[in-house]
C-alpha cells in the first residue's frame, strides 16, 4: 500500500521526475531550486542514471540537450536568473525537436532579486523569452501533490511533442511541505519518445507523421542524421528555402496547438455559479481557494479557474468559464502578466488585476476584499 | 578520397567554404584519423558549435549536432555521459572554444570527459566575415581591429594543458598528415584531447593582413612551425615567430565518464541496471 508521507514539491519534482523515467540530470546550483539537484545527484546513480553539476546554467541546458539526443529522458532545474540563461539553448530544443524538461522554480525578479522570495514573474519569459516563434508548453502545479503529477505530465509532454516543457514551480509550492501519497509505480501512466522502426537509409529525423511529430533515434543505432537550430529540411540538413521554413516554423508551433484539449489542465471550484471568479496558478490558488470558500460563507457567489496548463494558454477555456462571471479577478505574484492574455478572452471591463510582487504570498483576506467588492458587497 | 567517401555525406556537397579556405583538409584529415582507426560508424558522434569550422558536422555522415556557438562541448559532454560507449568528436573554432565557449572548454578539461577536440583555428571569426579572436595576434588587422590589434592571443595548448587535458597536439592544414596522426592519437586518448589545428582564412583573415593567396597562407605555416622534436635542438631566438607542432603534452588522470560508472556500480541497488 502506498503510504502517506511527508515532502516538500522539490523533492516531489524529482520522485516525479524518477518516476517518469529521468535518467539524466544536469544543473546548476541556484536557490529556491537546488533541493531538485540534490536529490537526483544522490537517486540518479542508484538506478543508473546519470547527475552531472555543469560549469553554468548554460552548460547545463546543453548537457540536457546532449543526453536526450542519446535517447536519455533529461532535466534541469533552475530558477529566474537560470532560466533567463537557459533560453538560448531552451530555443534549439524547440528548433531541433529535443525531448527536455526544464524546472523553474520562481523567485523575485528582475535579476537576482530576491532569492529566497515567492514570486511568478517568469510567466512570460516561459512564453517567449528566447528569440523568435516557437510554440510552448508550460505548466504550473499548485501543491506537492499536484507537482508529482504535473512532473510526469511534462516528460510525458516532453517525449510525446519533442520539445522542450517548462515546469513552473515557485518557491512557494517548492518549499512548502505536505503530506502527500503517491501512486504506485504501475498507476504512473509514462509515455516514451516515438522510434524509428523502418530502415536507417530511409529515416527522416524531421519528418512528421500525421500528429506532427517524427520518430526520433536514439544516437548510436545507426540511424545517422544532423541536428541543427538552423533551419532544416527533413533530414536534418540546413536549408534557405522560404517555403520549408514556414512549414518549419508552423509545425512548432501546430504540433502543439492540435494537442491543446490533451495538454490543457485546469481545474474548477464553485465556478457554475460563480457571479466572481478568481482565475489563479501556482502557489497563489492556495490563498484564492481560501478566499473563495470564506466569500461564499459570506453570500457571495464565488468561483475559483485554476489553470495548471499556462502555455499554450487556455483561452477557450478561460473564455467559456468567465462567460457568465460579472468580474473576474486574476491574483498574480508579478506585475500583472498572465491578466494580459486573460483579457484577450474576456472582456476588459470585467477584468481585475490583483499584483503583489514584493516577496510576500496573498493572504487570503487580500483576494476576499476584492471577491466582496466585486460582488457588490462591503 | 578512397576511404572517405562513405564518412561524407554526398547530398550536403558542396560545401559552404570559401576558396582556399583550410578546412576541408581538416575535414579530410579528421575523416582519414577517423578511418584509420576504423571507428564504429554507428557508434561515432560528431559535435560541433557555430562559426566555419563548425559547419563540418554537417557533411559528416554520422550522428551530427550542429549546436549553438561556444556549447558543442556542453552537448558532448551530455552524450558521453549518457552514452559512453559512443565515440565523441568535438569540431569548433578558434572563437567558439576560446571565447564564447571558453568556460565550457577548461571544465571539459578538468573533467578529462572522454571528447576529442578539433579547434579549426584561423585567428578571426571568419563566418561574420573577419572580427578578431581570441586567437588573433596582437598587431593584426580584423575588420573590428582596423588599426591593430590591442589584445594578446591565448595559446590554446597551454591554456587546455593548465586546464587539465591529457592529451595536447597542434597541427596545421599544411601538415595534413601529421594532422590526422594527431587527431588518431587524441581519439585513442581516454580523456579530453585537445588538437589545435591551424588553417587559413584567405578571405576575411589574409586579405586584411596582407599574407597573400591560400598557397601563400599554406607556404607560411610550413615556414613557421618547428617540429616539437626539433624544439630542444634550437636557440631560442630562432623560435621566435614560429610555433610548434606535433604532440605536445600527454599524460594519464582519471576519465570523467568511467569514474561515474564505477560511482554506479558503487552506489546502485542490488546491481542497479
Amino acid at each position: 500500500m502506498a503510504k502517506a508521507q511527508l515532502m516538500q514539491g522539490n523533492q516531489a519534482c524529482a520522485v516525479g521526475a524518477l518516476a517518469a523515467g529521468v535518467t539524466f540530470f544536469a544543473g546548476y546550483p541556484i536557490t529556491p531550486s537546488t533541493e531538485v539537484a540534490e536529490i537526483l545527484a544522490e537517486m540518479l546513480p542508484k538506478f543508473g542514471g546519470k547527475f552531472i553539476q555543469m560549469e553554468d546554467e548554460i552548460a547545463s541546458m546543453g548537457a540536457v540537450c546532449g543526453a536526450a539526443l542519446t535517447g536519455a529522458k533529461a532535466i534541469t532545474a533552475t530558477s529566474g536568473p537560470g532560466f533567463s540563461l537557459k533560453q538560448e539553448l531552451i530555443g534549439y530544443a524547440s528548433m531541433a525537436e529535443i525531448p527536455c524538461v526544464i524546472v523553474n522554480v520562481q523567485r523575485l525578479g528582475p535579476s537576482t532579486g530576491k532569492p529566497t522570495s515567492p514570486a511568478q514573474g517568469d510567466v512570460m519569459q516561459a512564453r517567449w523569452g528566447s528569440h523568435g516563434d516557437r510554440g510552448v508548453i508550460a505548466l504550473s502545479p499548485t501543491s506537492v501533490r499536484e507537482t508529482f503529477d504535473i512532473t510526469v505530465k511534462a516528460f510525458n509532454f516532453a517525449e510525446k511533442f519533442r520539445t522542450p516543457v517548462v515546469l513552473l514551480l515557485d518557491e512557494v509550492v517548492g518549499h512548502m511541505r505536505e503530506t502527500v501519497v503517491l501512486p504506485e509505480s504501475g498507476d504512473v501512466e509514462v509515455i516514451d519518445r516515438k522510434r524509428p522502426s523502418g530502415p536507417p537509409e530511409e529515416y527522416q529525423a524531421f519528418k512528421p507523421e500525421a500528429d506532427g511529430v517524427a520518430p526520433m533515434a536514439d544516437f548510436g543505432e545507426g540511424y545517422y542524421y544532423h541536428v541543427t537550430g538552423l533551419v532544416h529540411d527533413y533530414k536534418g540538413m540546413p536549408s534557405q528555402n522560404n517555403a520549408l521554413t514556414t512549414e518549419l516554423i508552423d509545425r512548432l508551433h501546430t504540433k502543439i496547438e492540435r494537442a491543446r484539449d490533451e495538454i490543457t489542465i485546469y481545474h474548477q471550484d464553485y465556478t457554475d455559479d460563480a457571479d466572481v471568479l478568481v482565475i489563479a496558478y501556482g502557489g497563489t490558488t492556495r490563498a484564492a481557494i481560501a478566499a473563495v470558500k470564506e466569500a461564499r460563507a459570506k453570500g457571495v457567489k464565488a468561483g475559483l479557474l485554476t489553470l495548471v496548463t499556462i502555455w499554450p494558454f487556455p483561452g477557450e477555456v478561460v473564455a467559456k468559464v468567465a462567460a457568465k462571471a460579472k468580474k473576474v479577478i486574476v491574483p498574480e505574484l508579478n506585475y500583472g502578466q498572465l491578466v494580459g492574455e486573460i483579457e484577450r478572452y474576456v472582456p476588459r471591463e470585467k477584468v481585475v488585476s490583483l499584483t503583489r510582487y514584493d516577496g510576500e504570498l496573498f493572504r487570503p483576506e487580500e483576494i476576499l476584499n476584492l471577491i466582496i467588492t466585486a460582488g457588490g458587497g462591503k | 578520397m578512397a576511404g572517405i567517401e562513405k564518412y561524407l555525406r554526398q547530398s550536403a556537397l558542396p560545401h559552404i567554404w570559401c576558396p582556399g579556405c583550410g578546412n576541408g583538409i581538416l575535414l579530410a584529415a579528421i575523416l582519414r584519423a577517423i578511418d584509420k582507426l576504423g571507428l564504429d560508424q554507428k557508434k561515432t558522434v560528431v559535435v560541433s558549435g557555430i562559426g566555419c569550422s563548425s559547419r563540418a558536422s554537417g557533411y559528416m555522415n554520422f550522428n551530427t549536432v550542429h549546436t549553438a556557438h561556444g556549447r558543442a562541448l556542453t552537448f558532448a559532454t551530455g552524450i558521453k555521459l549518457a552514452k559512453p560507449e559512443l565515440n565523441v568528436i568535438v569540431l569548433t573554432g578558434d572563437g567558439d572554444s576560446t571565447a564564447i565557449g571558453g568556460n565550457h572548454f577548461i571544465h571539459a578539461a578538468r573533467r578529462n570527459v572522454d571528447l576529442t577536440t578539433v579547434i579549426f583555428n584561423n585567428n578571426i571569426y571568419g563566418m561574420t566575415g573577419g572580427q578578431y579572436s581570441p586567437l588573433t595576434p596582437m598587431d593584426a588587422k580584423a575588420t573590428t581591429a582596423p588599426f591593430g590589434h590591442i589584445e594578446r592571443s591565448f595559446d590554446i595548448a597551454a591554456l587546455a594543458i593548465a586546464a587539465g587535458a591529457t592529451y595536447v597536439a597542434r597541427g596545421t592544414a599544411f601538415h595534413a598528415q601529421l594532422l590526422t596522426d594527431l587527431v588518431v592519437k587524441g581519439i585513442e586518448n581516454k580523456g579530453f584531447s585537445v588538437i589545435d589545428a591551424i588553417t587559413q582564412c584567405p578571405i576575411s583573415y589574409g586579405r586584411k593582413n596582407k599574407m597573400g593567396s591560400a598557397a601563400d597562407m599554406l607556404a607560411w605555416q610550413r615556414d613557421k612551425a618547428v617540429m616539437v622534436q626539433a624544439v630542444s635542438k634550437m636557440k631560442p631566438e630562432d623560435l621566435e615567430g614560429k610555433f610548434v607542432i606535433g604532440e605536445l603534452y600527454r599524460s594519464v588522470a582519471p576519465e570523467y565518464t568511467a569514474e561515474y560508472d564505477k560511482l554506479i556500480a558503487r552506489v546502485s541497488k542490488k546491481g542497479g541496471k
